[in-house]
């Protein structure tokens, strides 16, 4: 550390030279959100792998894998995935999914690159906190996958590990033992990660802005990942106690989750006085506030975005970043829509319902505001810009199957079915991924100096947005027929000719699947060969391009940067140009 | 690019919603008193989520077409009145949804789980174990015999613990692996579970509660149509999840009393 002044001091340090400081144990932001953006797209392409294997099967159950074997010899023999190997597959899915891509990507590694430049920062306000923050990720992504290669595989809980399935060890079956024990860990060590991670994006975004940067000019990219690291860090802090609880009632003999006088194979369970609801409540305390962690940066992406590509400004920002603000705090009154079938008291659910429905008026409005500000738009047609307009689309599909389940007289009908697994794949995984798609091929030229490919972007986009259609829209009809999730076959009479309609998505979700690695093509050719991308390609009017592209270690070469203007300053006559910087101190005139 | 976009939202959302319009994937009939509101819900839903959901992507797909116009002329536009009217708008329009649903839907709900059972309901008591449903029915004497997990035995087929060397009313306890019950009575199960978290699924009852260990839930119906229906599990609980399974059967009265006389003979 070199002596600074008293205001810079949290966060100046001098560019490191060794390869380790530099690229692995780094302090810099850019470095551990390019690492937090790598751990991703591994866990996203491990993920979609785990989605293939399951389609493959619930499409052709008899159809033995390639090598398949070879990765689990027991859960797959021959190629042909168990039942017990199938809920194994669809467990580290859905864990690898929801923690290590949906919160990862668009939060900690767009935010972790972006926050900072956004505010005119140099860096977070406690990069080591930062590096812990990513290595202990890390550590917790190496225990869940060695849960792969574990004796009795990975747990087969689903990603929500209801007690006492997930609580009461071996003999509840296949994949509880040592299989959940690392499950349990890896999501601890996650939730200390998230903690870190949060503390340090609200202190940045509170004490790092650079002069002038007040908070309503923040970008809407910055808003959001400030409020996501608000409501994470009030949800971390509650599944990591559920987590050491679990621990402890499956390896110290504690009874919290289990009750008295169960009998698991043929065993009398030697617990008492535990509530199977008490884990529950305390999952879902965190889990439904984790939607909005996956999906409201992805939000504030494609609203930073779409006006740059739109060349107008966003329509009522200030009504955007207030609507952000009253979802992640409805976000904690409405757990209880997940439990109206678990035998709480039925009072409960209107309770529970009415926030529910009271939260799509804020997401109403953030939806009407982006597609209202298309409108009167020159649009420009580029690979962020579709997938922008994407997201508002498959926004649109997710949110309005909320209506359903949001009542419980409905959801008692269509709750574990196949509607909810389309209602949460379109609002969180594939709108959260369509903003990371977006924020990508936007901010790749900054991050990497390079420009990636519009022609594959566009192919990318087209492919992947009618494959997701093709994949989840038919899942609301076999919902609606009555089509149970975390079934490894169907046997059922009323299920046997919905098989067709399974096919049918399967293939879909293979074909999407490939789409996906002309991306990671893009990806890498563009790393090393695209064209050099100059400090403002998009003509976009937010701090990280004013500065060069990628950017030097302290990120503005030791200018302090001072802000003159909102990050909406589009559609404007600026001496030839239709926009003002936010570090110009031209006067904005509206055309 | 954009107006292939508009082009591909609509087409995407007309053939999406056609098939909800034409029901080629649907619920199956429903059977019970209490099902026709909860359908009646759904429908009413389907028709205001599906009209938002029309609006929403055609207007979308209309402005991406009109912004995809290159004409240099052309200058950009606001949306006429700003923000505010949205604003408002949304929470209006959206605000009566909810208050509708709400108040419609919470009859249905109520009439579901609020209300007590009828005092003359046929009881039947249910236990879930991985990976099965069993029955029981208190015979003629009209008591349940007391649950005794110690002694639970799948071997002799003592599913639910029961104790007849010591226990009067166990005795003649009927334990089966098929729910029957006789048409248009009232029937009040309660749900245990033996080991993990189950889900007692009817699509045909508009039925889904779960059986959570530690607890009794009660679950009360009357089955309005003879026929035989399935349940299935809808908890995640283990490796044979998927093939849990046990049908209702619904009998009319005589045939349910012949029944019932032929499994206490056994």
């Amino acid at each position: 550390m070199h002596e600074t002044s008293a205001a810079h001091a949290a966060h100046q340090h001098t560019a490191p030279t060794s390869f380790i400081r530099k690229y692995v144990f780094s302090l810099d932001h850019k470095v551990i959100g390019k690492q937090y953006y790598g751990l991703a797209l591994l866990a996203v392409f491990i993920g979609m792998a785990l989605s293939w294997l399951m389609r493959i099967h619930l499409g052709w159950p008899a159809w033995p894998i390639p090598l398949l074997d070879k990765l689990s010899a027991v859960g797959a023999p021959q190629g042909v995935m168990t039942p017990e190997y199938y809920l194994s597959l669809m467990t580290m899915h859905g864990t690898l999914m929801v923690f290590f891509v949906l919160t990862n990507a668009p939060f900690a590694a767009f935010g972790n690159y972006f926050l900072p430049i956004q505010i005119g920062a140099e860096d977070m306000a406690f990069p080591r906190f930062n590096m812990m923050s990513f290595w202990t990720t890390f550590v917790a992504f190496l225990f869940m996958m060695a849960a792969f290669f574990v004796s009795d595989g990975p747990p087969i809980s689903g990603w929500t590990a209801y007690a006492p399935l997930s609580a009461v060890g071996g003999d509840a079956g296949p994949g509880l033992a040592m299989g959940q024990n690392l499950w349990a860990i890896s999501i601890a060590f996650f939730c200390i990660a998230s903690l870190l991670g949060a503390l340090n994006f609200i202190a940045t975004t509170l004490d790092l802005r650079t002069k002038g940067m007040s908070l309503a000019r923040m970008p809407l990219s910055t808003w959001a990942w400030f409020v996501t690291a608000v409501i994470s860090l009030l949800a971390f802090a509650v599944l990591l106690p559920a987590c050491i609880l679990l621990i402890l009632d499956r390896t110290a003999g504690t009874s919290f989750f289990i009750p008295a006088g169960l009998v698991l194979s043929d065993k009398l369970q030697p617990h008492s006085g535990g509530s199977v609801l008490l884990w529950q409540h305390l999952f879902w305390f965190f889990g439904h506030p984790e939607v909005y962690i996956a999906v409201l940066p992805s939000i504030g992406i494609v609203s930073t975005i779409l006006p740059v590509f739109a060349r107008k400004p966003l329509l009522g920002p200030r009504a955007a970043i207030g609507c952000m603000m009253a979802t992640g705090f409805l976000s904690y009154m409405v757990w209880g829509h997940h439990m109206f079938v678990s035998g709480m008291s039925p009072f409960s659910a209107t309770l529970f319902s009415v926030p529910t429905l009271v939260i799509t008026i804020p997401m109403t409005i953030l939806t009407l505001l982006l597609i209202c500000s298309v409108y009167g738009a020159k649009m420009r047609f580029t690979a962020a810009s579709l997938f922008c307009l994407g997201f508002i689309s498959v926004f649109i599909s997710g949110g309005i199957s909320g209506f359903f389940l949001a009542q419980p007289s409905i959801d008692i009908y269509l709750h574990a079915t196949y509607f909810v697994v389309a209602h949460f794949h379109f609002v969180m995984a594939v709108a959260s991924l369509f903003g990371v798609f977006a924020g990508t091929y936007f901010w790749f030229p900054k991050m990497t100096g390079r420009m990636m490919n519009e022609a594959l972007g566009k192919l990318h986009f087209w492919l992947t947005f009618i494959g997701v259609y093709a994949i989840f829209m038919p899942m609301h009809y076999l919902g609606l027929a009555g089509n149970v999730r975390r079934y490894s076959a169907f046997v059922d009479d009323y299920l046997i000719p919905l098989i067709p309609v399974h096919k049918f998505i399967t293939v879909a979700a293979l074909l999407t699947g490939a789409a996906q690695f002309i991306f990671l093509f893009n990806l890498i050719w563009s790393r090393f060969k695209g064209p050099i991308a100059s400090e403002n390609p998009w003509e976009a009017t937010s701090l990280e391009w004013s500065t060069t592209s990628p950017p030097p270690f302290d990120n503005f070469g030791g200018r302090h940067m001072v802000v003159y203007n909102g990050p909406n300053e589009y559609g404007v006559e600026n001496n030839g140009t239709d926009f003002v910087m936010q570090t110009s101190p031209e006067k904005v005139s509206a055309s | 690019m954009g107006k292939l976009f508009a082009v591909a939202v609509v087409v995407i959302t007309l053939v999406s919603v056609s098939f909800f319009v034409m029901h080629t994937w649907w619920m199956p009939a429903e059977i019970s008193t209490t099902g026709a509101a909860i359908d009646h819900q759904l429908e009413d839903t389907m028709t205001g989520s599906g009209l938002l959901f029309l609006a929403g992507q055609l207007v979308l797909g209309l402005f991406v077409w009109q912004a995809s116009n290159k004409n240099p002329a052309r200058k950009i536009k606001t949306f006429p009145g700003g923000a505010n009217p949205l604003v408002a708008a949304a929470i209006i329009l959206v605000g009566i949804e909810i208050l509708t649903l709400t108040f419609v839907g919470s009859k249905a709900w109520a009439a579901v789980n609020l209300a007590p059972a009828a005092a003359d309901s046929l009881h039947i008591d249910v236990q879930a174990e991985q990976f099965a449903f069993y029955f029981r029915y208190a015979g003629p004497d009209g008591q349940f015999g007391g649950l005794h997990p110690d002694k639970i035995d799948d071997g002799s087929g003592n599913y639910f613990g029961l104790d007849p060397a010591n226990d009067v009313a166990a005795r003649d306890d009927v334990v089966v692996g098929s729910l029957v019950v006789p048409v248009n009575r009232p029937i009040l199960l309660t749900l245990h579970s033996k080991d993990v978290g189950h889900s007692f699924y009817v699509p045909v009852l508009r039925i889904q509660q779960d059986f959570v260990p530690g607890l009794e839930i009660p679950v009360h119906f009357t089955a309005t149509q003879t026929g035989k229906f399935e349940i299935v599990c809808t908890q995640l609980c283990g490796l044979g999840h998927y093939n849990m399974k046990a049908y209702l059967q619904v009998m009319s009265e005589t045939d349910y009393e012949q029944w019932l006389k032929s499994q206490e003979g056994q």
